[in-house]
């Protein structure tokens, strides 16, 4: 039972909004001290595990293009698109992207979407450019400051929920591989193909339950300009 | 061939470079840990694989000391203005999306298209990695088009880079982190202890229970462990078999697909998911670390009733 010591040190290290990579470090420690691994150990299977997973850094180097794509103004005209529409809101930009990030990872195209390449150039800033529009543009910086957090934390929301709940209709993803790998060795065989057909339906319920989400946050938008009116 | 190892040596290069432009950056008075940050991490990129395990270790030890006790600076970097930017934005129009879409349509190109490609009889691209692979030839081929067309300074790759770096800080290894977290956990057994913990306090007879005990329970685990892979063979063989299957004669395939889409609703509400829900909203800069959370909370909930109810309308046909 000692081993879940780890698992406490981990709610109560994000409870206490600690450092993260303080509360996993300490966590690692407490958890493999536990198990019974001596420091030297430790020290090695952390170092092992470290090297073995360094392609989730990898990406970072997406960020030096992102960067240089945003000094030549890719985020300036991500806005200037969505002011120069008349109907687009938040919650419509938003209701564009997300079927259609889920729709592509449906068809096993994941690479298309995610935070670094499309939410921080594109998807985030037409978001806010909405958002602040539909508030009116002219509002005081709290509010101003509420807004684009709200807008922009939707963005990344949409980018996740379209990617999990779409990625699974797919039938050569690591999660379908993994089920099927764990039911044959219990001896059920399946085809792919029958454990991606059930992950339809609640592909349908994520787009109906959160696409009444995006509907809501136009309505709470609008709200906000209303009171604004009245204030006035 | 390219391999992943040549992906490892262009990271490191790039983080390296950014060390060395933190050092003179007055602008920041932590600029030494910055560069002590990105130096360690470009050295676990550029020497990881013929280091010792150990060694290793000691860098990721120093990676934790640097980031989570003597803490990075923000640095400012020189860049363009808001005014210039919406100027430039103008007159360059639409265009500039091109060289931004190029990176997805590399991905997408370089999975579909190059797997299996041979030159000469040696496969051009290394099968495991093939999308990361491509999606960072896509990033090399865009920023060539950027540099020829633009005409930004050379160090701008690596100063605009520096500026988003700084502004992610020491989430960028979280991700990492959590997965080293994960290994441990696994040899520790942590997950067989969890799931017995389930075990102790379900009645087996309700089918309804059990199936909320399933998905809740996907959920639960995959809050706690970050991810619902780690979470799927635990609670799977603990509740799902024995109980929804064996006992009460649930078809399997439709336990499992739904299961997983449970613990992906954990998934949406973890602070453990590091690269979806922390990594997010340092890259956005937002003022809130766990903002991406509680834009889903709303969400995953409700989806979580409703996957634990389609369970049970459809698992005992």
């Amino acid at each position: 039972m000692w081993v879940l010591i780890g698992v406490g040190v981990v709610l109560v290290g994000f409870a206490l909004r600690m450092n993260p990579l303080l509360v996993v470090a300490v966590a690692t420690g407490a958890t493999g001290w536990t198990a019974g691994l001596s420091p030297f150990e430790l020290i090695a299977a952390f170092g092992k595990a470290f090297k073995d997973t360094r392609e989730v850094s990898a990406i970072w180097i997406v960020l030096a293009l992102i960067g240089v794509l945003e000094r030549e103004g890719l985020q300036a005209r991500a806005r200037q698109l969505i002011e120069s529409m008349r109907g687009a809101t938040a919650g419509r930009v938003l209701m564009t992207y997300f079927p259609v990030r889920m729709i592509t990872s449906a068809l096993g195209l994941t690479a298309l979407g995610g935070h670094a390449q499309m939410v921080r150039p594109l998807v985030a800033p037409m978001t806010e450019a909405a958002a602040k529009r539909s508030v009116g543009a002219t509002r005081d910086d709290e509010v101003c400051e509420a807004v684009r957090e709200d807008a922009r934390a939707h963005a990344a929301a949409a980018d996740n929920i379209g990617l999990f709940f779409g990625e699974d209709i797919f039938i050569a993803i690591g999660s379908i591989l993994l089920m099927r790998g764990f039911l044959a060795q219990y001896g059920i065989d399946v085809e792919p193909l029958q454990l991606s057909v059930w992950a339809i339906p609640t592909a349908i319920l994520a787009l109906l339950i959160h696409g009444f989400r995006l509907w809501r946050l136009d309505r709470r938008l609008a709200r906000m300009q209303q009171q604004a009116g009245e204030g006035k | 061939m390219i391999r992943t190892e040549h992906l490892f040596l262009l990271a490191g290069l790039f983080f390296v470079a950014i060390a060395v432009a933190s050092l003179p950056d007055r602008s920041n008075p932590r600029r030494v840990w910055n560069a002590a940050f990105w130096g360690l991490l470009g050295a676990s990129f550029l020497f990881g694989s013929y280091l010792s395990d150990f060694a290793n270790g000691l860098i990721a030890l120093g990676l934790v000391v640097v980031g989570g006790i003597l803490r990075l600076g923000r640095s400012s970097p020189k860049t363009t203005s808001e005014a210039e930017r919406a100027e430039r934005a103008r007159r360059r129009g639409n265009w500039i999306f091109v060289p931004a879409l190029m990176v997805p349509a590399a991905a997408l190109c370089g999975t579909l298209l190059l797997k299996g490609v041979t030159v000469g009889g040696v496969l051009l691209f290394e099968t495991r990695s093939i999308t990361l692979l491509s999606l960072l030839l896509g990033v090399v081929l865009a920023l060539s088009v950027m540099m020829v067309w633009t005409r930004p300074p050379l160090s701008a790759p690596v100063q605009e880079g520096r500026r988003l770096m700084d502004a992610v800080g020491w989430a960028a290894i979280l991700p990492q982190m959590l997965a080293c977290l994960g290994a441990i956990f696994a040899v520790a057994g942590v997950g067989e202890q969890v799931g017995s913990l389930f075990e102790m306090f379900l009645n087996p007879d309700s089918r309804l229970l059990v199936v909320m005990c399933y998905c809740l329970g996907m959920a639960v685990f995959t809050i706690i462990m970050g991810n619902a892979f780690a979470a799927f063979p635990v609670m799977t063989a603990a509740i799902g078999l024995p109980l929804i299957v064996h006992v009460h004669g649930g078809d399997p395939v439709i336990m499992a697909a739904i299961g997983m889409l449970a613990g992906f609703c954990g998934t949406l509400m973890t602070p453990m998911a590091a690269n979806f829900n922390l990594v997010p909203a340092a890259l956005l800069e937002l003022k809130d670390r766990y903002g991406v959370i509680r834009a889903q909370i709303p969400t995953a909930l409700p989806l979580l009733a409703g996957n634990t109810l389609l369970m049970y309308l459809l698992v005992f046909r």
